[in-house]
């Protein structure tokens, strides 16, 4: 089955084939590894993006072939970074609090060790007690089960209400956005447990390694790159078999299809639930290359851009998700990051910083209108051009 | 020859002193003299008192005068006088009177008076039963202002002196009002103290409330019997109000028993017996659990090294011992009853109040939420078209306000201005939004949404460039400032009517325009049938660019409304782009009554969970989502829900 789904698809191989060489020229290049041409602080931005490719993967699933538009998957992913992100803190902080107490002339108690790392925690929102949702902080196993979980359940249950009760279109766009707004405004709360707008920081940190950040980044970076190549051929293998062309039938009529006999929900469901999972992993990883997640990640406006990239790169394949991320979160972090030169109209100076927002939402309007394909669909031109030569 | 010019230089002064002697303010001060001139806060009251006693009209004036530093004092015979200073650094010196000069001194002759700040505040006590009856009303409410900040005993026999000549109806209710809250604190008789409570019973007033507070103030106190006071009520200790760990600590306070060995202690007690790295024969590197230390601990105490722990059982034998009451300040238990019922009685009319002044709260909310959604119950409810733009309308709208008070300064006129003004750019910009774009898509949902998304980062970014990222100030009218105060709990600000009876006036155009108007005949046949309406000779094109037009031209009124009480910022239409589409889709899409019910449902739900939870309005906010989600669960066509083929699909 499996060698048949690669030969079906050779798109699959040709990614897989680029991602593992990128890999290899990033790593050759880079300062931990290689010859130090990549600085380890865009071996982070590359990783970073490697993560937003695979939430990207997951937004083209669920809106490019299964025809949801959600505005909310960006709340899955933040969940996931907030998942992974509790036990690196957790534990960053247990080291350093098991270390200034064994200065002391009796050996700390585990009370003592875990006030200490409430103190250190809680202390910025004016408390030292461990919330509820911190019991498994100290499992690394548990909070990487959460990474999935969480963002699973949530997505579960809200898709359950939602798909049950025929909340389609725009109308589910505009719920799942709500969704989004809504966790974002609770985890603004000091109340929620989880540091209130201070976020989760330090997490580049790994605990208990002591290697440089400059191989740290590339482990993180291998990791990236390894969990979007899976991910990818997951969902190349998901959307190519009968399940694919069932959900692609949604998109295209779901009432045809549940006149069919299919449960159309239980479909959504699955590929709701599913790319969730995927999100909350893609955050898990990149979060700790972010070093820092704070509530304002999770605001609604992510998951729209998210939307935004896919919409770019061409809805409805997988490699089109993948360039439209890379490209514009690249190009973004580029014009807002104050490289790109400004430019002198004699009367008026364009600083980017402030017009590629501008720019952006223009370019956006544009593509929607007279390109809706995006970038993938001038591969597409492109193939069928050498098949009328080729005939 | 000396001596007589030494008795001519005397006697000169003292022929003035002679004439200064014989005014009545100078005996009395002279009266007091020795109080006066040593002057501390614990000695000077029966001065004081007989300055005042005297009646004489200009004793204001001299108190006024000693308050201000401005009394110095003879040195050779010990007058008073009003001193200033003249250029060549000597005084004049004048009479309490009449100010009529009575001769000069040199300031090595003169003592200041300097009163300290104690004696001040006390002058001032004294000065205020003056200003009650003074002819000036503003100066007399502010003597019940300083009353009524720092009530004293001692005021309340001056203030039922002034009640009397009072003619100032407003001052007169003020002095009534304060008099039988002072009457109900003060006085020495306990049945007026208890008439003047119920006379009051049931009153809203804060000040009601916060007299009768200290009334009812009460100390625990330990004993082992019942004591001989006005007793509120007695505490068991272990029940919620007295936690057995608490009444413990009080014992403790009271020197009744020993203190609890924290871990602290215990820990400092270990340290403190460190022999050779064992602690009582326990090695250092095992203590570290909390049972290992108790033990260590226990191990010490037996050795006689450290102070044995108070133990459950002792602690349960010292509270056996010992009954814990509340016990009122106030001796008397008739007072103390009557002002618990009358106090009852107002938290009961308090709390109805609250629930008024929640009502209009959340009936304000609800018309600045069915303000921000009435342009999108047409473009998005009547049309079907999602503009996530439309917050960003909202916002242009509120700048055109802001941009026509740079140049318009006076408030209401350009408010005038504004709200014509805003209308006309944010239509200009609907109808371009809606040539430019919209019309390619009205097959798409989805992607409207998405390129109306496109347009709104790049109006918002364009806002931050040309105005920059701090709030810019809409200021609303002087005559819109200020509150409409119905009690002392129920209040709402005039320009939260104003929103209101907005929000009305747009429910009215928006039915006038559907129902009445040949647009809005128009834009219904197109909504339902735009080729059908095509065949009988509309012009869709046309109707869809005005009914856009009008909904993003309402926005931008919206905006105006909003930014008067809100801050105007580049980011302020994304704060109202959620709630809007949730009011519109909550209301039922398609029907502006619904839009109204969706709001104020909305409106009310926040509204409620701030009233439950006041500390956190993300939260109310983080619940109303909730509450949201499921409630489309039950009613997923809104409220109002189009039956039918209206209802399309």
């Amino acid at each position: 089955m499996n060698r048949s789904f690669i030969a079906r698809n050779p798109s699959v191989l040709i990614f897989l084939a680029i991602l593992a060489l990128f890999t290899l020229g990033v790593t050759v290049l880079s300062e931990g590894f290689g010859i130090g041409l990549i600085s380890t602080s865009f071996v982070k931005v590359l990783g970073k993006t490697l993560c937003l490719c695979l939430i990207a993967i997951a937004m083209d699933l669920i809106w490019g072939y299964t025809g949801i538009l959600s505005l909310g998957h960006f709340a899955f992913f933040g969940l996931g970074g907030y998942m992974l992100g509790m036990w690196l803190m957790y534990e960053r902080t247990r080291q350093i609090v098991v270390n200034s107490l064994s200065d002391g002339v009796l050996p700390p108690t585990p009370e003592e060790v875990t006030t200490g790392i409430g103190n250190q925690i809680f202390g910025v929102v004016g408390s030292s007690d461990f919330p509820l949702i911190w019991t498994f902080a100290d499992s690394l196993v548990l909070q990487l089960a959460f990474v999935v979980l969480v963002p699973g359940i949530l997505a579960l249950v809200f898709g359950w209400l939602a798909f049950r009760s025929r909340v389609t279109g725009v109308y589910l766009s505009i719920l799942t956005q709500a969704m989004t707004l809504g966790l974002s405004l609770y985890l603004f709360q000091n109340a929620s447990g989880l540091r209130g707008n201070n976020g989760l920081s330090g997490l580049q940190n790994l605990p208990g390694i002591t290697a440089p950040q400059s191989v740290v980044s590339l482990w993180f970076f291998w990791a990236s790159a390894l969990v979007l190549g899976l991910g990818y051929l997951l969902v190349a293998w998901i959307v190519s078999g009968k399940f694919g062309s069932v959900i692609r039938g949604i998109r295209d009529n779901e009432a045809r299809v549940r006149f069919l006999g299919y449960s159309v929900e239980t479909y959504k469901l699955a590929v709701f639930t599913l790319t969730a999972c995927i999100s909350g992993i893609a955050g898990a990883l990149y979060y700790p290359q972010a070093g820092i997640i704070n509530p304002a990640e999770v605001a609604p406006i992510a998951s729209i851009y998210l939307a935004v990239w896919v919409a770019i790169g061409g809805r409805g394949r997988l490699y089109g998700a993948v360039i439209g991320t890379a490209f514009v979160s690249l190009v973004s972090s580029w014009f807002t990051g104050g490289q790109a030169p400004d430019v002198p109209l004699g009367f008026y100076t364009v600083k980017w910083v402030d017009w590629w927002l501008v720019l952006l939402g223009l370019c956006f309007v544009l593509v929607t209108l007279y390109a809706p394909n995006g970038i993938g669909g001038l591969i597409d031109l492109l193939k069928r051009k050498r098949k009328e030569t080729d005939a | 020859m000396k001596t007589l010019l030494l008795a001519l230089c005397f006697a000169l002064p003292f022929g003035h002193f002679a004439i200064a002697q014989t005014t009545p303010v100078q005996d009395v001060l002279q009266s007091q003299r020795a109080l006066i001139e040593k002057s501390s806060r614990r000695t000077i009251g029966p001065a004081i008192d007989a300055l005042v006693a005297s009646g004489l009209p200009q004793m204001q004036t001299v108190l006024e005068i000693w308050q201000a530093k401005e009394m110095w004092q003879r040195k050779a015979d010990g007058l008073f006088f009003v001193a200033t200073k003249n250029a060549d650094g000597t005084y004049t010196l004048r009479n309490f009177e009449s100010g009529a000069d009575v001769g000069t001194a040199a300031s090595t002759d003169l003592r200041q008076l300097k009163p300290n700040s104690g004696v001040r505040a006390m002058i001032a006590t004294a000065l205020v039963q003056f200003q009650l009856s003074d002819p000036d009303p503003a100066k007399r409410a502010d003597a019940l202002n300083s009353i009524s900040r720092d009530p004293q005993a001692a005021l309340m026999a001056p203030l039922r002196a002034s009640v009397q000549g009072e003619t100032d109806p407003n001052i007169l209710s003020r002095k009534i009002r304060l008099e039988r809250l002072m009457t109900m604190a003060y006085d020495t008789s306990v049945p007026n103290r208890v008439a003047a409570i119920i006379e009051m019973s049931g009153d809203l007033g804060v000040d009601f409330r916060a007299t009768l507070n200290p009334i009812l103030s009460t100390t625990r106190v330990l004993a082992q019997t019942q004591p001989d006071a006005n007793i509120a009520q007695e505490v068991i200790a272990g029940s919620d109000a007295l936690t057995r760990k608490a009444a413990y600590a009080l014992l403790v306070a009271a020197g009744d028993a020993p203190a609890e060995i924290t871990a602290d202690a215990r820990d400092a007690a270990l340290q403190a017996n460190i022999e050779g790295g064992r602690i009582a024969g326990f090695p250092v590197a095992q203590l570290s659990t909390e049972a290992a230390r108790d033990r260590a601990y226990d191990a010490l105490v037996s050795g006689d090294l450290a102070r044995p722990r108070v133990t459950q059982a002792d602690i349960d034998a010292s509270l056996a011992n010992f009954r814990f009451f509340d016990v009122y300040t106030e001796p008397s238990q008739t007072v103390t009853t009557a002002a618990e019922d009358a106090l009852a009685a107002s938290e009961t009319r308090v709390a109805i109040s609250q629930a008024a002044d929640l009502g209009l709260d959340a009936l304000s909310l609800a018309s600045i939420y069915f303000l921000a959604a009435i342009g999108l119950a047409i473009t998005f409810g009547v049309m079907g078209v999602i503009n996530m733009a439309h917050g960003e309308f909202i916002m242009m709208g509120a700048y055109t306000g802001y941009v026509v008070q740079l140049f318009v300064p006076n408030h209401t006129a350009s408010i005038l201005i504004a709200v014509p003004l805003a209308f006309a750019v944010t239509f200009a910009a609907g109808v371009a939004l809606e040539r430019l774009v919209v019309r390619w898509l009205y097959h798409r949902p989805l992607e409207t949404l998405l390129a109306t998304f496109g347009v709104s980062i790049a109006l918002q970014q364009l806002a931050k460039n040309i105005f920059g990222t701090q709030a810019r100030p809409l200021t609303s009218p002087a005559w819109l400032d200020g509150a409409w105060t119905i009690n002392d709990v129920v209040s709402i600000s005039y320009i939260r009517i104003a929103i209101f009876i907005l929000a009305l006036l747009f429910l009215a155009l928006f039915l006038f325009i559907m129902k009445r108007t040949r647009l809005g005949l128009e834009t219904r046949a197109v909504t339902q049938n735009p080729k059908m309406a095509a065949s009988m000779g509309i012009n869709p094109d046309r109707v869809n660019m005005l009914t856009f037009g009008l909904g993003s031209g309402i926005a931008g009124i919206a905006g105006v409304a909003i930014g008067l009480f809100a801050k105007v910022t580049s980011e302020m239409g994304s704060d109202y782009i959620v709630q809007s589409f949730m009011t519109v889709v909550v209301g039922g899409v398609g029907n502006i009554w619904g839009t109204l019910a969706g709001a104020a449902m909305i409106g009310g739900f926040q509204k409620g969970v701030e009233f439950l939870n006041p500390s956190n309005t993300l939260a109310a906010q983080t619940y109303m989502i909730i509450f949201i989600i499921i409630f489309i669960q039950f009613r997923p066509r809104g409220i109002i829900a189009l039956k039918g083929r209206a209802a399309g699909d």
